[in-house]
């Protein structure tokens, strides 16, 4: 108790990291101005910011909080070095070669093409420790929430606020509302993150954390690796929240510990003190609050076209309940009532800032060794990162990615946003571990189910959409 | 900089359908650009063309006079998906100039009124009259928040001030930020 006898009112994890990072506060007239203590940057929203300060005549202001690579466009396809990259387009190698000149000029640190760091942004962030509790983080892409995976508020802005950023470090928000969705219990054996997150938006809805950041906390949570919280927090805005977040605590210490940009030695325990007051004080008020039983939670598909269309992989394809949903299953070609299980599957698609560390590929790993991709059906395997990529091979996974007669790729976004090359046709059904399943999202007519790594390999193997259970068993040599 | 906005008349043209997402916008293949120009063209592209480019007949968007129909008028939950700029670029280079759904997700909401396409959010029985009465004539004043649906319910709307004022001004919030580098300093040390 104060002298006064009140006390501190408690406050969220959320509140704490908005309140530390406000230039000015807001007023009725204007937005908060809010610090942001990293900006990451790729080729694909950020051509157009730095024309506006070229036309302005502005410098980036922090080149030292600034981090780029490249991702979206490029090829996943080996080519020699000295070789130009096999873009798809001729546009997609401008872009890339432009986004090169631009951190070039303004003196930004970026992970190419030679780099032992590129990657898909949200990657590659955590693994340099570039990402660390306790700050704002901000790229123009709707999947930076990822970022939250570590106590840090993260979330996605467009072009015209990459521009802000760029010159002045800063961004204009109003306080948004906050939501804690606690997963309280145990989940069954092989249930993944990808599982527990389809689960979450299936209940809350498409639009359910619109407005909001996203507090993710319960037993089920706190249980999960850090590939699986990035996993959880990655998907936030598929349910329509710009940032989702989990405290940070030993298992987050544990995994930053001795990565390239965090402090070591005293300075290291100075850090972790000051990032264990990073974390929601009993009592703190949430707008909403929503709890999921992690028990009851199964290997999860979608059957429509957004993301909230999560059901268990068994379960029956729900009644049309609006127009939308009917649009979607016919998009689809899905009956109500029937299974998402026992589709026949085209192409199986694991990567994705979703999915595409290294546990991910470990549990695509398992369920592959030792079995065969089904016949007429194309596998790709696209680790998150250059450095995913090599430890993958040093666990000898790409042996059995391949021996299996998947496609073994070099690091990128790769199917999940289709735009380097790397698609579905029209009406192929794609088992994939990225984020969106909507309408031609993984090229124009292609249809996605949404999925766990360990689905989607077993996919893979079986021919059609399958629970994965049935695969876990080792396969006999 | 997009033309300043204050009052438009305007016939609406409606999309009956909600979660219409950032990829039905504009899809994913086309974001190589490196320019906001000329997007127009791409703008509900996989709606309109078919897979060898040629505009598909019997869509609506493909006969639309924008110099009569500014006002695109969709379900619940425009938007959603990605935070690419690219989607209100493109929709204000086709010729809207404002958006009216019963729910906009809040990244497209936040890019919208920077490139001066007005974002309003419709309260359920004004959103519901202007779904069952495609094409007709309305009226939206910014200063007033308020839109006027002739023989319809007229509503009014609630926007974030600062996007207003920016959306009033044919500005974005650049010029405001940077006159605040001594706030910014004072932070940083």
């Amino acid at each position: 108790m104060s002298p006064e006898g009140s006390r501190p009112a408690p406050r969220s994890l959320f509140e704490k990291l908005w309140d530390r990072h406000l230039v000015k506060a807001e007023t009725p007239e204007t937005p908060a101005m809010l610090y942001i203590d990293l900006h990451l940057v790729h080729e694909v929203t950020s051509p157009q910011a730095f024309s506006v300060l070229a036309e302005r005549g502005l410098k980036v202001r922090r080149p030292d909080r600034t981090l780029a690579t490249i991702d979206h466009s490029t090829p996943t396809l080996d080519f020699a070095p000295g070789e130009t990259p096999p873009y798809a387009t001729e546009a997609a190698r401008h872009q890339v070669e432009t986004l090169q000149a631009n951190t070039k000029a303004q003196g930004i640190t970026l992970h190419g093409w030679d780099s032992p760091h590129r990657g898909v942004v949200h990657v590659i962030g955590p693994e340099l420790g570039a990402t660390q509790p306790g700050m704002t983080i901000v790229c123009g892409d709707s999947h930076t929430a990822t970022h939250g995976a570590f106590g840090a508020l993260a979330f996605g802005i467009g072009t015209t606020e990459v521009g802000h950023v760029l010159a002045t470090q800063c961004l204009l928000q109003r306080k948004p509302k906050s939501m804690r969705i606690n997963v309280e219990g145990e989940t069954a054996p092989g249930i993944s993150a990808k599982d527990i997150i389809l689960a979450i938006i299936a209940e809350i809805g498409v639009d359910g954390g619109t407005g909001c950041v996203i507090e993710y906390a319960g037993s089920a949570i706190k249980a999960l690796d850090m590939d699986g919280r990035m996993t959880v927090c990655n998907m936030s805005i598929e349910a329509g929240a710009r940032a989702g977040m989990i405290a940070a605590d030993e298992t987050t210490f544990a995994w930053l510990k001795g990565r390239e940009r965090v402090p070591s030695g005293a300075d290291w325990d100075k850090a972790v003190e000051a990032w264990s007051n990073y974390r929601s004080d009993p009592g703190a008020h949430f707008d909403k609050e929503v709890t999921i039983d992690a028990s009851a939670i199964q290997p999860m598909v979608t059957w429509g076209t957004a993301p909230d269309t999560g059901i268990a992989v068994d379960a029956p394809v729900p009644d049309a309940r609006s127009a939308s949903h009917a649009k979607a299953l016919n998009y689809m070609k899905f009956e109500a009532g029937m299974p998402v299980s026992g589709q026949k599957v085209d192409q199986v698609f694991i990567g994705s800032c979703t999915n595409s560390r290294i546990t991910d590929l470990r549990a695509a790993a398992a369920i592959m060794s030792g079995r065969q991709v089904a016949p007429g059906v194309r596998a790709l395997v696209v680790p998150g990162s250059v450095a995913v990529r090599a430890q993958a091979e040093a666990e000898g996974l790409d042996r059995i990615f391949i021996e299996a007669g998947a496609e073994w790729r070099q690091p990128g976004c790769s199917m999940c946003i289709a735009m380097n090359g790397d698609k579905g046709e029209p009406g192929q059904l794609i088992v994939s571990t990225s984020n969106r399943n909507f309408e031609g999202r993984q090229g124009p007519g292609a249809r996605t189910v949404l999925a766990s790594p360990a689905t989607a390999a077993a996919a893979a193997i079986a021919g059609h959409v399958i629970n994965p259970a049935t695969l876990m068993e080792p396969a006999h040599a | 900089m997009p033309e300043q906005f204050n009052t438009l008349t305007s016939r609406t043209f409606v999309i009956d359908q909600e979660d219409i997402d950032t990829d039905q916008i504009i899809p994913a293949r086309f974001l190589t650009t490196t320019t906001r120009d000329g997007l127009g063209k791409l703008a509900f592209h996989d709606w309109r063309y078919d897979s060898n480019g040629k505009p598909l007949e019997n869509v609506s968007l493909n006969s639309l006079d924008t110099g009569t129909h500014q006002v695109l008028v969709a379900g619940r939950n425009f938007g959603c998906g990605s935070s690419r700029e690219h989607a209100p670029w493109a929709l204000y280079d086709f010729g809207f100039r404002a958006v009216i759904a019963s729910e906009i997700a809040d990244i497209f909401r936040s890019n919208s009124a920077k490139n001066g396409l007005v974002p309003i959010v419709a309260p359920p029985e004004a959103h519901d009259w202007l779904m069952a009465h495609p094409d007709v004539e309305i009226e939206i004043d910014l200063a007033d928040q308020r839109v006027d649906l002739g023989n319809g319910p007229s509503f009014h709307f609630e926007i974030e001030p600062f996007a207003k004022h920016c959306l009033m001004e044919g500005t974005d919030p650049l010029g405001y930020l940077t006159a605040q580098s001594d706030a910014i300093t004072a932070y940083e040390t």
